[in-house]
């Protein structure tokens, strides 16, 4: 070998390297940026990383399962959340339900009403000071820690899903803390589901035998609520507003 | 010496109405710990009705402040003479409603002690936020409008920080009427027109507020209120601000009648919904109106006296149309499930009952007295007033 | 006259007392119930300097971001300082949190909101407490 073509080869060796080290980590980035869109099916996250926006958490509600006078749900979500369960006019109501009768067929449904995790949040838009926030994975949650109790999000929100907490509180839950002056709202049960759990509500349905709300992830196509969401007619509330809910309705008209 | 202090009677008096003031202050900081302690279960505010009285003495505040500036705008910027007199106590009485008001609303929060959160986090998206720059902005605007007006050194400045004041105001009431006016869940608000219609509200409010700071202060000092040209035609600047007002008022409701999906809650606010018709009809249009118009332009009645009590009464009516916009339009319940009828242990589909408490009521007086005691203070401490025993500039010449 | 002179005599000696006793209480600081376990995720002298800035970091990752199992996160707090008696960080002066808080002069707002009992039984707290290292 002479010594041009040595050092030709020295230096081709090196760019490559070179090149190799310069690329490395945008290809490594790229494949943690696509982790769980490249694959088609989101990959379980282990409760130390962030919630990624490659998820987006949602509820199928299907009214045709959910039955009138049953509360289930909402006792479900007070235990979990450690709320008193009073329904005076200043007390807190994530989950309620409510019932309707159609004003033309005189049909009635009952349906639970909770916070609808917008895409398009007005709450979050409306909030002074940030508290109100959209996670990465779209569920809507206040940071208590900079709410000022203000109450415009409620003022905002379109489905009155917010409380404000009116007196001091006792019997919190490590999980979830909450206190006099701040505004709440059902927080899907995020404690459960950074955990790999499924919220309260879900579970209570589920084992007093109706089943009417799925969970899941709406970006995943092969979840269980994105197959239903393609298959059957859903709705969103107040869908003429345009805040993409991340909870659906089946068995009322959109 | 400041004309308030010219004579033995006059400090008497200005002294007791400082204590008379101190008085109603302490008393509303003591309702509003109270509500602290307590949480806001102890007022008439709840899921439903989420702003309350303490909102209603607030907003009206907030919204006179910005109008109670016109008289110096029409002095600095349109180039009135006649009023120039007039500004440095206009300036004062904007900054006086302002911080009376940003007072109740901050005392009002659910956690007042975390007002430096909200001096640190700001979310831009949201009109709230813009409407804590602005209303610091017009502090600071009020503070040298007010020194070029009385240092005689910066009167080259007052035209220029007056056009900013004017401006400054506008892009204000627009913000304070865009909190409600952006909310598009609420069948009651999500108008264009509330933007607008705050502005037209703020110029009849202010003035009126400004008019009786004005005869307050004069005849606390011994001096005639009011030079008879510029009383006329402050008197029917006052009678125009009102029928613009109302100009606006029924745009936004005949808007709403013209609509279909409105025709509920306009028949609840116009005619059923207790008491919020009564209190519109009568409150803002008999008494804040209607009557007030007749003192103004009746050539038998018009007169400082017949403006006073008209002033009075645009002012009540002030609080009339509040509690009906604020309150009234919270009672009635969102429309989630259209072509439903609902309930629920939340109230969903029923109209809400709120009757306020005493403590959310001082509160809303103590507004009304820091306001008092800032305005009087005020007038003490800067040379606002005419000098002592000296009448007022006559209305017409003009340099 | 006699009284006069026990009066002064009292506080006398309440005065030497007290000049005896404060620095020697200073120096010792707060009585406070032994922790339940183990040995705390920072050196004691930095957590006593700067537990609130750990705190408030990790309030952020948890709160806004959903992580979960933060090295310094309140509830692991509480599970690890509780007292053995009721599980409790406040109630007395000899509670964690409170009997610093209150030998500091500090106030204390966390347990407003948070809950101020340990999640776990005394024996497993050790286990509970440590998982949020890895990070």
């Amino acid at each position: 070998m002479n010594p041009v073509d040595k050092r030709r080869r020295e230096f081709l060796g090196s760019a490559a390297g070179f090149a190799g080290a310069m690329i490395a980590p945008g290809v490594f980035l790229y494949d943690y940026a696509n982790a769980g869109v490249s694959d088609g099916a989101s990959r379980p996250r282990s409760p130390a990383e962030p919630a990624s926006a490659s998820v987006r958490w949602g509820m199928l509600i299907d009214t045709t399962k959910c039955a009138s006078g049953c509360r289930e749900c909402v006792d479900a979500c007070n235990r979990e959340n450690g709320l008193p369960g009073t329904t005076r006019s200043t007390d807190s109501q994530w989950i309620r339900k409510v019932d309707l009768k159609d004003l033309r067929t005189g049909k009635a449904l009952s349906v639970p009403v909770m916070c609808q995790h917008c895409a398009e949040p007005p709450c979050v838009d409306v909030c002074p000071t940030g508290a109100s926030f959209k996670r990465a994975d779209g569920i809507v949650l206040v940071d208590r820690h900079t709410c000022i109790g203000c109450r415009y999000c409620m003022m905002a929100c379109p489905y009155k899903a917010r409380s404000f907490v009116h007196e001091p509180t006792t019997g919190q839950k490590p999980d979830v803390p909450r206190g006099k002056g701040c505004v709440e709202s059902c927080t899907l049960c995020v404690h459960k589901v950074d955990r790999g759990g499924t919220p309260s509500c879900v579970e209570a349905c589920s084992a007093a035998g109706h089943g009417a709300i799925v969970f899941g992830d709406l970006n995943d196509p092969q979840s269980e609520i994105a197959k239903r969401i393609r298959e059957v007619a859903t709705a969103q509330l107040r869908a003429d507003l345009r805040t993409d809910n991340g909870v659906r309705y089946q068995g009322i008209p959109g | 010496m400041s004309a308030l202090a010219s004579s033995s009677s006059a400090r008497r008096a200005f002294w007791m109405l400082l204590a008379a003031g101190s008085l109603v202050l302490a008393v509303a900081l003591g309702a509003a710990h109270y509500m602290e302690e307590h949480g806001h279960a102890v007022t008439g505010m709840n899921n439903q009705v989420v702003w309350g009285l303490p909102h209603v003495f607030a907003i009206f505040l907030i919204v006179a402040a910005s109008g109670a500036l016109n008289v110096a705008s029409v002095g600095s910027v349109f180039g009135e003479t006649a009023y120039k007199p007039l500004a440095p106590l206009s300036v004062l009485t904007t900054v006086a409603l302002l911080a009376g008001g940003l007072m109740v609303l901050v005392l009002d929060l659910g956690r007042p002690e975390r007002l430096v959160v909200a001096a640190t986090h700001y979310n831009f998206r949201s009109i709230f936020a813009w409407n804590m720059i602005l209303y610091n902005g017009l502090f600071a605007i009020c503070a040298l409008y007010l020194w070029s007006l009385l240092e005689r050194r910066m009167g080259a400045l007052t035209g220029t920080v007056g056009l900013a004041a004017f401006a400054w105001r506008i892009i204000l009431t627009t913000g304070t009427g865009s909190i409600f006016g952006f909310l598009v869940s609420r069948q009651a608000y999500a108008s264009g027109v509330i933007a607008p219609l705050f502005i037209a509200l703020s110029l009849a409010w202010g003035l009126a507020a400004f008019y009786l700071a004005q005869c307050g202060l004069a005849r606390l000092a011994g001096q005639e209120a009011w030079d008879e040209a510029l009383h006329a035609r402050v008197r029917r600047l006052l009678g125009i601000f009102v029928i613009a007002a109302l100009y606006f008022v029924v745009v936004h409701h005949m808007t709403n009648l013209y609509w279909a999906k409105q025709a509920a809650f306009e028949r609840f606010i116009l005619v059923s919904g207790t008491p919020y018709p009564a209190l519109l009809w009568g409150g803002y249009v008999v008494l804040g109106t209607a009557v007030p118009l007749l003192l103004l332009f009746h050539p038998r009645l018009s007169g400082p006296r017949a403006t006073a009590a008209a002033s009075v009464l645009v002012s009540l009516g002030a609080l009339a149309f509040l509690y009906v916009f604020i309150i009234g339009g919270q009672a009635w319940p969102l429309e989630i499930f259209p072509g439903y009828e609902a309930s629920s242990s939340f109230h969903d589909g029923r109209v809400d009952g709120y009757s306020p408490s005493l403590p959310e009521f001082l509160l809303g007086l103590g507004g009304l007295a820091a306001s008092f005691l800032i305005g009087l203070a005020g007038a003490r401490a800067l040379p606002i007033l005419a000098p002592p025993k000296v009448a007022m500039p006559a209305a017409a010449p003009a340099k | 006259m006699k009284a006069g002179f026990v009066r002064g005599a009292l506080v006398a000696a309440l005065l030497l007392a007290g000049s005896a006793a404060g620095p020697a209480a200073l120096a010792a600081g707060p009585t406070l119930d032994p922790a339940r376990s183990g040995p705390c995720v920072e050196d004691p002298k930095v957590m006593r300097r700067s537990h609130m800035d750990f705190l408030k970091h990790d309030r952020d990752d948890t709160v806004r971001r959903g992580i979960r199992g933060v090295k310094h996160s309140l509830s692991a707090c509480v599970d690890c300082h509780a007292s053995k008696a009721d599980g409790r960080v406040l109630g007395s002066d000899r509670h964690f949190c409170q009997g610093c808080h209150a030998f500091a002069a500090v106030k204390l707002d966390c347990f407003d909101c948070h809950a101020s009992t340990a999640r776990t039984a005394p024996a497993a707290t050790a286990a509970a407490s440590v998982p949020g290292a890895a990070r």
